[in-house]
């Protein structure tokens, strides 16, 4: 039973599911709109499991004095203070909530991003360190691909053409390749998991 | 020459082209001819598809049509209210509104509607005969997605046919993968250094078919680190994903006989916000100094900050994804990688389970038989056989 009836609505529903895709019908599409209504309330209700997760996991922390434990009282003070301004001054422009959005938040977040432009000089390096037949080749591939944003005089017309080339043709037919192989992965995990062949994530009977 | 007679013929040469205008201007466009109204095919059941054929004076003619309006009424001699413009040289129109009854634009199905068409050159204009009644109604089947229909059927049954066979106890050889193999090295790894392992699920949604699965591979590694006792964390992005990861690996704990040693606590929410998500993820790398890092999931601009961070604090990394943008991020900065499909047969090698394999080699029939199409597209398209190509369109 522990398995059985989580299996049936699996079941159910992902059979629901494939058939409404080729069903147009209002009916269909009013049954599919509901069960995505219920995904956003589910959804609203288990904020609050993470929210109280977050807050246990950064408490036992700062209890426990473990490494980092500074980080977690400042996470819980932020989790608090937002909570706090957002219910007593609203979420408008100009608000103390909008305000640590804006000048904290905003900030910090567009510099994390800013660290991907290092990340990937770095992953470069390696990845292109000439060391067999195919890293040459990857490594040759991406010079003429970056040569084409550099005006070279009359070496930009032929660095052009093979870099479309490029970009056309084995790249393009690589990236299909994969295209396709996810979506018949995809197919073949909805399949195992609508008709319960996959049910790893349920344990033993 | 006097001046009365310069001024009579400069008045002549602006007047005679004025008058050539307005009389071309004057004369109405001829009106669009054969108009048909009828149900949008395979729809909803809130639009009614309007064809007509193109006025004389649309692109030949005096050519002065400019556009064509779409006037709809409940009767023929109703009032006919505006419901749309089209540019000249069209000659379809879809009058589609909305289902809801309480939106402006709701379009009612199953009422009769008459339309015509007006086509109008500048201020003139002239309407068509009235086409009609025609009522919007629902189709129970899209026949548009035959071919997929077809599709999924012809896989189903390389399914069953595999996984009949597998059930009969047949050896089914699937071909090794790196990044698979390499699991249980990576958790032997974690457990020799005694430090705990990190599952990353991406930052997919908990319905992505990715995430489904990264929770069916978590339970394979969740059921291997109980069974070596090493810890393993699981920040999550999503409050939902986090409820099922909590319970995905307390099931493997239970499974494999050590219930005491789950710790709910490892498997927790952190933010929904990716860089805020990785910040705390790299974190999380540095100071636990994960032996072990797993990235199986959905991934966007993060991935590479993440397994460069892994990288640099020297934990061996296995990662896999769908996002073809992100896989050659992984390639480059972690030591294994599923590269799309793999991530969905990782289970099922993990598992080495018939019925589950049985599915893989559906698939690789299911691929044998798109490498032949795909073949047989090229030839088609290259001796113009346009039906090949008709044969397998799809509308959405």
């Amino acid at each position: 039973m522990r398995q059985q009836l989580p299996l049936t609505i699996i079941f159910v529903i992902g059979v629901f599911m494939a058939l409404q895709y080729f069903v147009p019908h209002q009916s269909s599409e009013f049954i599919y709109e509901y069960a995505l209504d219920w995904v956003i309330i589910i959804g609203v209700f288990a904020m609050a499991l993470g929210l109280w997760s977050l807050f246990l996991v950064h408490f036992a922390k700062i209890q426990k004095k473990s490494a980092g434990w500074g980080y977690s009282t400042i996470a819980i003070l932020g989790l608090v203070y937002m909570l706090i301004a957002g219910a007593l001054w609203g979420i408008e422009e100009g608000s103390p909530f909008m305000k640590i959005f804006w000048y904290i938040y905003t900030p910090i977040q567009a510099t994390m991003f800013a660290l991907l432009a290092f990340y990937i000089a770095s992953a470069a390096y390696r990845a292109f360190r000439v060391r067999n037949i195919l890293s040459t080749i990857l490594l040759s591939a991406a010079l003429l691909l970056m040569l084409r944003l550099i005006p070279i005089g009359p070496l930009s017309g032929p660095i052009q053409d093979i870099d479309r080339w490029i970009l056309g043709v084995p790249n393009l037919a690589a990236k299909r390749a994969i295209i396709i192989g996810v979506g018949l992965g995809i197919v073949a995990t909805a399949i195992k998991v609508v008709l319960g062949i996959e049910r790893s994530y349920l344990g033993k009977d | 020459m006097s001046h009365r007679i310069k001024a009579f013929l400069a008045l002549l040469t602006v007047a005679l082209p004025l008058t050539a205008f307005s009389q071309d201007t004057l004369t109405l466009p001829a009106p669009p001819q054969e108009v048909q109204a009828f149900d949008t095919p395979n729809d909803n059941g809130h639009s009614i598809a309007i064809r007509w054929k193109l006025s004389a004076d649309d692109g030949a003619g005096a050519n002065s049509v400019t556009m064509y309006e779409i006037l709809r009424a409940e009767s023929p001699e109703g009032e006919f209210v505006s419901r749309g413009v089209v540019a000249a040289g069209t000659s379809t129109y879809d009058d589609r509104g909305d289902k809801n009854t309480n939106r402006p634009n709701y379009f009612p199905s199953g009422t009769n509607f008459y339309y015509k068409i007006r086509a109008k050159a500048g201020e003139l204009s002239s309407d068509s005969e009235v086409a009609g009644p025609a009522s919007a109604k629902g189709q129970w089947y899209h026949t548009g997605k035959t071919v997929v229909l077809i599709f999924m059927g012809i896989f189903m049954i390389f399914v069953l046919i595999f996984i009949r066979q597998a059930q009969k106890g047949k050896e089914l050889y699937v071909r090794p993968i790196g990044g698979i193999a390499a699991v249980d090295e990576a958790i032997g790894r974690a457990t020799e250094m005694g430090r705990p392992i990190l599952y990353v699920m991406g930052l997919g949604a908990p319905n992505d078919i990715a995430s489904i699965a990264s929770y069916t591979i978590l339970s394979r590694i969740a059921k291997k680190t109980a069974e070596y006792q090493t810890p393993i964390l699981v920040p999550c992005n999503d409050p939902i994903m986090m409820s099922i990861a909590q319970e995905t690996v307390r099931t493997a704990y239970l499974d494999a006989g050590r219930p005491d040693a789950y710790k709910e606590e490892n498997i927790y929410f952190v933010t929904s916000m990716q860089f805020a998500y990785v910040a705390a993820v790299n974190g999380i790398m540095l100071r636990e100094k994960t032996a072990t890092n797993f990235y199986l999931g959905k991934f966007f601009a993060e991935s590479l900050i993440l397994a460069e961070t892994g990288s640099i604090a020297g934990s061996i990394q296995i990662s896999g994804t769908d996002e073809v943008a992100q896989i050659p991020f992984f390639v480059a900065a972690t030591d294994y990688t599923l590269i799309g499909e793999e991530l969905y047969a990782a289970s099922a090698y993990l598992g080495r389970e018939p019925l589950l394999l049985g599915t893989l080699k559906a698939q690789d029939w299911a691929k044998g038989l798109i490498m032949v199409l795909l073949i047989g597209g090229a030839l088609a398209a290259t001796l113009h056989w346009d039906f090949f190509v008709k044969l397998f369109s799809v509308k959405v």
